[in-house]
């Protein structure tokens, strides 16, 4: 009886543990996703609303053209770098907080 | 003779890799952790050498040759993938230990059946995306050595097929990353030298954007082959709006003579008969092309100030062989404001250019997680920091292969436009480096055919060790015959690669018509929106129950599957579909069916709650928590 009891506080743990860090986890992945997302949703809309802006000669390029055929890559290249180093350090956050133990 | 030896050098140099890479692992613990000494540039570069296809290699610069801007959408969406993965995936799944689709399936919900149908997913993707691989080689050995289509499939998968027989698995991760670098140095090198005898990217791009309402002209005087009704829609040959001689050079049967612009409601029947009509024409024929006027009730049509014109459009019944002469503005290119904008043919096609471009970028983002092949590589990271850094690695190499593609469209459109007559633009990779001429210009074809080889040996072998595993491993070793010995798996694994290979090659020499790319767009959103939907809520909702993941699998899957067979039988003219908007939603499905996936999975699991795994907060863990807290678990360690 006082097993199962156990294996119930252990349960509600286990669930309190979870919900934290995948709060932390999701906030970090949305927000990288979203800026993403804003770029590559946004930049059909901008070529169907603004064409001649996007037509605009860049160094020889159409401006539309040097961001999708060009600058996207280093673009999800940053966004990639920034989301490692943010997910190494959350990480490293969430295993300090949780192992010093503190009482949420 | 040059390519050829270029060619047979990059398949030697894959066989030796691979027999000497298998002889140093001795043992089947040997192969899994090997990837745990593997540095992560390796690791990346093997990642990055699977996943550039054939349809990377040379489909995007065909369809970017073709389309324009549009077609631009697929290397980034190839890429952008990645991101997602890197985002939402990879981290949970490495810390989770199941580093295939039907573990973690079968892991995650406790559940042998739906490692059944996980498996038989993995089947059907890995057959969709076998087959643009085959035509790659069907095209290249055609361009090379002049072999009819099926002869260059049958040859490439035979070798292929028994290479992987015989070699599995094993030290497949030092073969592919030197396939990466083959593929980079083939796509990025020969376009320097083409850019120095003949102008460069932005050059080019500029002289289209100056002459807006021009065409590409053909380079030189030239007989031209085109396809007979049986190789349907490449049969079509629409002429522009100019005054030109066109001379049959064999007899041939055309089957509809139409405008190559698209009429509009309310405009009069065009009296096309004076130039050309329908029906059998003999060799020696010498057809006087004018510019047609639209009109509207005896009225010419009129924009910007100017009258509407067209020109005649062909679809061949019989193959047929014309003579075009030099300077003449090339039939099926798109005009050069078209291609040089966004919403070109490929997204505009069918009246829908928003909702085409935002289904074709779901489907490749989603679809990149989904793809059988690529999870598993991630498995050889020795931890989630390190599978990160790789995901990293791969994405600049990756980058750094599509930056060139556009240039290749670019380029071949101006230099070779020839390839537009008999719809062939998939060739621009492989037949634009002869232009240069000379030895120099076989040593560049060479270089590209084997960065072409390189791209289709290794996606096919990778798919087909991927595609024979799932066999091997959880049909026959789970379902068949769980007693069966380590031996004996090994035999399932060696006889399911011969037969998936056949199957594989058969598959390839009914899609000749079909552009590489595309074929790998529907591979993608079939996995977008089955095996997407079951990894981002497998990992991140506790609530997904096994009946809710599989039903939502099933019916986001084989309804986009069955979207796309209506579209393919449409485009053979087996069927009809009317409505526009029907069109565009069976040929691009990634926009309804993968949220349509992700919801009758939110349904189900809501309506079978009462089934959610009962450890599933300790599962959660081992997705989520951090390595260091000592949740996570590897299913495969070591001493397995």
């Amino acid at each position: 009886m006082s097993n199962h009891v156990d294996q119930v506080r252990n349960a509600d743990k286990d669930r309190a543990l979870l919900g934290r860090v995948m709060r932390r986890q999701v906030r970090l992945s949305l927000g990288v996703a979203s800026v993403f997302l804003g770029i590559v949703l946004l930049l059909p809309i901008f070529n169907l609303y603004f064409p001649a802006l996007a037509a605009q000669k860049v160094g020889g390029f159409t401006l539309t053209w040097l961001i999708l055929g060009v600058l996207f890559y280093p673009i999800t290249w940053g966004l990639s770098a920034l989301f490692i180093r943010q997910s190494n350090a959350l990480e490293d956050a969430i295993e300090r907080d949780e192992k010093s133990g503190v009482a949420r | 003779m040059i390519p050829l030896f270029f060619v047979i050098l990059v398949t030697v140099a894959t066989v030796v890799l691979g027999f000497i890479a298998t002889k140093r692992a001795q043992s089947a613990s040997d192969f899994f952790v090997a990837g745990r000494q593997v540095s992560v540039f390796m690791n990346a570069s093997a990642i990055s050498g699977e996943y550039l296809s054939a349809a990377s290699f040379m489909g995007v610069a065909g369809l970017v040759m073709r389309f324009g801007y549009d077609a631009m959408w697929y290397p980034v969406g190839y890429a952008a993938g990645y991101l997602f993965l890197l985002l939402f995936i990879a981290g949970p799944l490495r810390r989770f230990g199941a580093y295939t689709i039907p573990d973690f399936a079968e892991g995650r919900f406790d559940s042998p059946l739906f490692r059944r149908i996980a498996v038989s997913f993995v089947m059907f993707i890995g057959f969709f995306y076998t087959m643009p691989q085959m035509k790659a080689a069907g095209v290249t050995m055609g361009s090379i050595m002049q072999w009819p289509y099926w002869v260059g499939i049958v040859v490439v998968g035979t070798v292929i097929t028994f290479n992987v027989a015989l070699g599995g698995m094993k030290g497949i991760t030092f073969v592919q990353a030197f396939q990466y670098w083959v593929k980079a140095f083939a796509i990025a090198v020969p376009v320097f030298v083409i850019m120095a005898v003949y102008g460069g990217y932005t050059s080019t791009l500029s002289k289209t954007a100056a002459d807006a309402s021009g065409f590409p002209v053909l380079t030189t005087d030239g007989i031209y082959k085109v396809n007979g009704k049986a190789k349907a829609p490449t049969n079509v040959v629409a002429f522009q709006a100019v005054e030109a001689d066109i001379t049959f050079k064999s007899s041939t049967v055309i089957g509809k003579v139409s405008s190559s612009r698209k009429p509009e409601p309310g405009e009069d029947a065009l009296d096309l008969d004076r130039m050309i009509k329908s029906g059998a024409v003999t060799e020696g024929t010498t057809v006087h092309l004018v510019p047609v006027i639209v009109t509207k009730r005896g009225v010419p049509v009129e924009k910007d100030g100017n009258a509407v014109v067209t020109g005649v459009k062909l679809e061949f019944d019989e193959p047929a062989e014309l003579a075009l002469s030099k300077g003449l503005p090339v039939p099926n290119a798109q005009r050069n404001s078209k291609w040089l904008a966004p919403f070109g043919t490929l997204t505009s096609k069918h009246g829908y250019p928003l909702l085409y471009t935002y289904s074709l970028i779901i489907a490749l983002i989603c679809g990149t997680a989904g793809l059988p092949h690529i999870l598993v590589r991630f498995y050889t990271n020795p931890d989630g920091r390190s599978a990160k850094k790789t995901t990293f690695w791969v994405m600049v190499l990756i980058g750094v292969f599509y930056f060139f593609t556009p240039i290749w469209g670019a380029l071949g459109r101006e230099f070779i436009p020839g390839l537009y007559v008999p719809n062939k633009t998939d060739y621009v990779v492989i037949n634009l480096p002869g232009q240069v001429g000379g030895v120099w210009g076989d040593v560049l074809k060479g270089i590209t055919s084997a960065g072409a080889f390189a791209a289709f040996m290794s996606t096919f072998s990778g798919l087909l060790v991927s595609m024979s595993g799932a066999w091997a491993h959880d049909i026959f070793g789970r379902i068949l015959k769980p007693e069966s010995s380590p031996t004996e798996r090994i035999s399932a694994f060696k006889v399911a690669a011969i037969v998936i290979g056949i199957i594989s090659m058969v598959l390839g020499l009914f899609i000749e018509t079909f552009d590489i790319a595309m074929l790998v767009g529907w591979a993608f959103a079939i996995a977008a929106a089955s095996y997407f939907p079951l990894l981002l809520l497998g990992a991140w909702w506790r609530g997904l129950t096994a009946t809710g993941a599989a039903s939502g699998m099933l019916v986001g899957g084989l309804a986009s599957l069955m979207a796309i067979i209506v579209f393919m039988l449409s485009d053979r003219k087996v069927v009809t579909i009317t409505d526009p908007l029907v069109k565009s939603l069976c040929e691009q499905p990634a926009i309804w069916a993968v949220p349509l996936s992700l919801g009758v999975m939110y349904i189900v699991s809501l309506a079978t709650r009462g089934s959610i795994p009962k450890d599933v907060d300790e599962k959660m863990l081992r997705l989520h928590a951090p390595e260091g807290l000592g949740y996570s678990k590897d299913y495969i360690t070591s001493d397995h």
